[in-house]
C-alpha cells in the first residue's frame, strides 16, 4: 500500500550542500545531459519548467492555498522552496498532455504504419515533493504493467529525481492522511531538505541511488552532522504538523462502494461544473483519449493520445448513447475511483493528499469534505455491502 | 521484412486486408481479415480486436468466428468507424490490433450444459463459442441456443441458425420483439424463451450477450432457476481508446472491461448492475 511512501528509516543525511553546491548539482545535470525541470515563478504561480539555476527558483515565495484559491505571497525569508505545490505536476513530463503515437501512409492500395519513437529528455526533476514522488510511483502502476507505454517509460527509466521534503504545505494539502508525505521516498535520487538558520542556508542531502551517490560525490559537499540532521528532522515535523487537511481513509473503500446511491452525490452535482480542472491537476489521473486525424491529401494519417477526463460526457460514449449522462454520475465516477476502485486496480489510492483538486476547482468543492459528508451519514453500515 | 508488430508499442496496429464480406442485415456485416504480413491473431471465443479504419478511428469489435484461416468481425454501423469498417469492400486495408480480452472461458466447465442467450447483435461474440461447442460436442452437456432479435430483419447469421436449427444435439430458438403477420417463430422477449429449453440449472455454464437490460433479466432469471451466478458470464462493452487499461474509458467499477472483461462471472458485476452510469 501507499502509506510505506513517505516513511523511511531516519539515517543521518549523507552531506550538506550550500546554494553553491545546489547551483553546482544543477550544473552537474546539465553536463551529464539532462534537461533540468525545475518550480519557477510564472504567471502568478510556481509552475514547473526548464530552469537554468537556482536564480529561476522561486526564492521567497511561498504559496496560500485554499478551496478555489491561489495566491503567491512573499516570504519574510529567501528559501527556495517555501511552498507546497502548484497547479502543475511531473506528470505533464513523464505522461505528456499530447503524445504523437504513430504516423501512417497510404501506398499502394495499402497502408504503412510508422511509430513515433519516444522523445523528450532525459529530464532531471527538481524539487519534487513527497505526494509527488508517491503520485509517479501510482503512475507507473497503470503505465509500466503488462503493456508498458513507450513514452512513460522511456521518460520514467530515464528520470533523475531530486525530491525537496516539503517545509510549507499548503491549506489544502493532506498527505500525512494518505501516508505520502511530507518526508519524501522511498524512489528518488537524491533528496534535499532545506534549512535556514540565521544567515545560513543550506541542504542535507539523502541519497537514493547509486547515480544519486556518484553525482553528489563530484559536488563540493560537508558531512552531515548530528546538528543538520535535527535541523532537518525539525523542518519535516514542522511540515507534519501544518496539514491544512485531513481525510479519514479508514474502511474508505467499502465507504465509498457501499454509497453509491448516497444523497450527497446529488449535492455535490449541484456544485461541481464538470470542468475537469481536478483531472488535469491531478498527479494520477491517467485518462486519455486517442485521436486519428489525417492531412488534406487523405493519405497521411495520426495517431495523437492527449489527456481526457471523466468529467465530459463523450468519455462514455458507447453506441451512439453515453453511459454517464450526469454530473453526479461523473464526480461519483471520479472519486468512487479515486479513493476506492483504484485500491482493487492498483493495490494503492488513487489520492496522494497534494490538494491540488480542491485548490483548483473553480466552486471549490473540497474532497475530503465530500467523504467526511458521506461518512458522517452513509447508508450502510461502515463497513457496508459492495 | 520486419512488420511494426515485430518492434511496435502496444497502440500500433498491423494491417489487414478484407478477404471476404457477408452481408447480415441492413446495417450490419460481417468480413474476413487477413493479415498483409506476419502470423494472424489467434483469438479465443469472447475476445476482441481493435479495428481501425484509415485516418478515421478505432473500436473494439468482438471475434464472431473463424474462417478458411481468415478471422470474422461482425459489424453494425453504428458511427463513423463502424460505417468505414461497414462500407468496406473486398481487398479494402485496414489496422487490427489483438487479441484482447478474456473470452468466455468454456474451457473452465467441462462437461456442464451450456445455455447460450443473446440479443441482437450480441449473438456475435456468442457465435464461435456455439459453433466451439457443435464441433466438440462430446465435451459439453446440453446446448441450448436462446436468440432474441427486436425484428425479423435483424436477426444476424440467419444461415447459421438454420444450421444450428437443424442439428438434433441443440436446442435452438429464436424469438422476435416485434413481429409482422408472416413470421412464424415465437413473439416475446428472450427472457421467455428460456423455461422452453430443457437444462440442469446446477450444471449448467450460461453465456449471455446482449443489451445490459437483457443482461440482467435473464441472468435474474436463471438465479431465481437455481443457476449459480457465478456461472453466469456475461460480454460487458464500454467506451475503449486502447484496450490496454491505459486510457481509464472502459471502467465498470473496479473492473476494467478491456482487461478484466469482456466477460465477467456475474457474481462479479452484479451489484454494478444495479446501479445507474457505472
Amino acid at each position: 500500500m501507499h502509506r510505506s511512501f513517505g516513511r523511511k528509516e531516519k539515517k543521518l543525511p549523507e552531506a550538506v550542500i550550500d546554494l553553491e553546491g545546489l547551483q553546482a548539482l544543477l550544473d552537474s545535470l546539465t553536463i551529464r545531459g539532462y534537461t533540468v525541470l525545475g518550480p519557477t515563478v510564472r504567471d502568478g504561480a510556481i509552475v514547473y519548467d526548464e530552469i537554468a539555476g537556482v536564480n529561476d527558483l522561486p526564492a521567497g515565495w511561498t504559496d496560500e492555498q485554499d478551496a478555489a484559491t491561489y495566491r503567491l505571497t512573499r516570504r519574510d525569508d529567501s528559501a527556495l522552496f517555501g511552498y507546497a505545490v502548484g497547479p502543475h505536476s511531473w506528470k505533464k513530463y513523464l505522461f505528456p498532455p499530447q503524445t504523437l503515437l504513430w504516423k501512417a501512409r497510404r501506398s499502394s492500395g495499402a497502408f504503412e504504419v510508422e511509430e513515433a519513437a519516444p522523445q523528450g529528455g532525459p529530464y532531471a526533476f527538481l524539487g519534487v515533493r513527497g505526494c509527488e514522488l508517491a503520485a509517479i510511483h501510482i503512475q507507473d502502476r497503470v503505465f509500466l504493467g503488462e503493456h508498458p507505454d513507450p513514452t512513460y517509460a522511456d521518460r520514467r527509466s530515464n528520470a533523475f529525481i531530486i525530491a525537496v521534503n516539503c517545509s510549507t504545505p499548503a491549506g489544502t494539502c493532506f498527505c500525512v492522511s494518505m501516508g505520502t508525505g511530507p518526508r519524501a521516498g522511498p524512489g528518488f535520487d537524491l533528496s534535499l531538505t532545506e534549512i535556514l538558520e540565521g544567515d545560513r542556508h543550506a541542504f542535507t542531502v539523502d541519497v537514493g541511488s547509486e547515480r544519486g551517490e556518484e553525482l553528489l560525490s563530484a559536488l563540493p559537499h560537508m558531512p552531515a552532522t548530528t546538528e543538520d540532521e535535527r535541523s532537518a528532522e525539525a523542518v519535516i515535523e514542522r511540515a507534519a504538523g501544518a496539514m491544512g487537511r485531513s481525510m479519514d481513509t479508514d474502511g474508505i473503500k467499502e465507504l465509498l462502494y457501499g454509497n453509491r446511491e448516497h444523497p450527497r452525490w446529488d449535492d455535490v452535482a449541484q456544485r461541481c461544473l464538470s470542468c475537469t480542472n481536478c483531472t488535469l491537476v491531478c498527479p494520477t489521473c491517467f485518462c486519455s483519449t486517442v485521436e486519428d486525424t489525417t492531412d488534406l491529401t487523405g493519405d497521411n494519417a495520426e495517431r495523437w493520445r492527449s489527456w481526457d477526463s471523466c468529467f465530459t460526457l463523450d468519455f462514455s460514449e458507447l453506441g451512439g448513447n453515453n453511459v454517464r449522462t450526469t454530473t453526479r454520475g461523473r464526480y461519483r465516477q471520479w472519486m468512487t475511483h479515486k479513493l476506492a476502485s483504484w485500491i482493487d486496480q492498483f493495490d494503492t489510492s488513487g489520492c496522494v493528499g497534494c490538494g491540488r483538486c480542491i485548490t483548483w476547482c473553480p466552486v471549490g468543492i473540497d474532497i475530503t469534505e465530500e467523504v467526511a459528508a458521506i461518512r458522517e451519514t452513509q447508508e450502510g453500515s461502515r463497513h457496508g455491502d459492495t | 521484412m520486419v512488420g511494426p508488430a515485430d518492434m511496435s508499442g502496444p497502440m500500433t496496429p498491423r494491417i489487414f486486408r478484407v478477404a471476404s464480406k457477408r452481408r447480415e442485415t441492413a446495417d450490419t456485416v460481417t468480413l474476413a481479415f487477413d493479415p498483409l504480413e506476419g502470423p494472424q491473431i489467434e483469438l479465443r471465443p469472447g475476445q476482441f480486436d481493435m479495428l481501425y479504419a484509415f485516418g478515421i478511428g478505432e473500436v473494439p469489435i468482438s471475434m464472431s468466428g473463424m474462417s478458411e484461416g481468415s478471422v470474422l468481425h461482425t459489424v453494425r454501423a453504428v458511427g463513423a468507424v463502424t460505417r468505414a469498417i461497414y462500407d468496406a469492400g473486398e481487398g479494402d486495408v485496414f489496422g487490427m490490433r489483438g487479441p484482447y480480452g478474456n473470452g468466455w472461458g468454456l474451457e473452465d466447465h467441462p462437461g456442464a450444459d451450456v445455455l447460450i442467450v443473446a440479443g441482437g447483435i450480441g449473438l456475435a461474440p456468442l457465435r464461435p463459442a456455439i459453433e466451439h461447442v457443435l464441433a466438440h460436442r462430446e465435451l459439453h452437456g446440453k446446448l441450448s441456443v436462446l436468440i432474441g432479435a427486436r425484428s425479423p430483419e435483424l436477426l444476424i447469421f440467419q444461415d447459421d441458425i438454420a444450421r444450428w436449427q437443424a442439428r438434433l444435439d441443440a436446442q435452438v430458438r429464436v424469438t422476435i420483439d416485434v413481429a409482422p403477420s408472416e413470421w412464424r417463430g415465437a413473439v416475446g422477449l428472450v427472457t421467455e424463451l428460456i423455461p422452453r429449453v430443457s437444462f440442469d440449472p446446477g450444471r449448467t455454464v450460461a453465456l449471455v450477450c446482449g443489451p445490459e437490460i437483457m443482461m440482467r433479466a435473464v441472468a435474474t432469471d436463471l438465479m431465481d432457476l437455481g443457476v449459480a451466478s457465478d456461472q453466469i458470464r456475461i460480454s460487458m462493452e464500454r467506451n475503449m481508446k486502447c484496450a490496454i487499461g491505459h486510457c481509464g474509458h472502459c471502467q465498470f467499477g473496479p473492473e476494467f472491461v478491456c482487461k478484466d472483461g469482456p466477460i465477467f462471472p456475474y457474481e462479479r458485476v452484479e451489484s454494478l448492475m444495479r446501479v445507474r452510469e457505472v
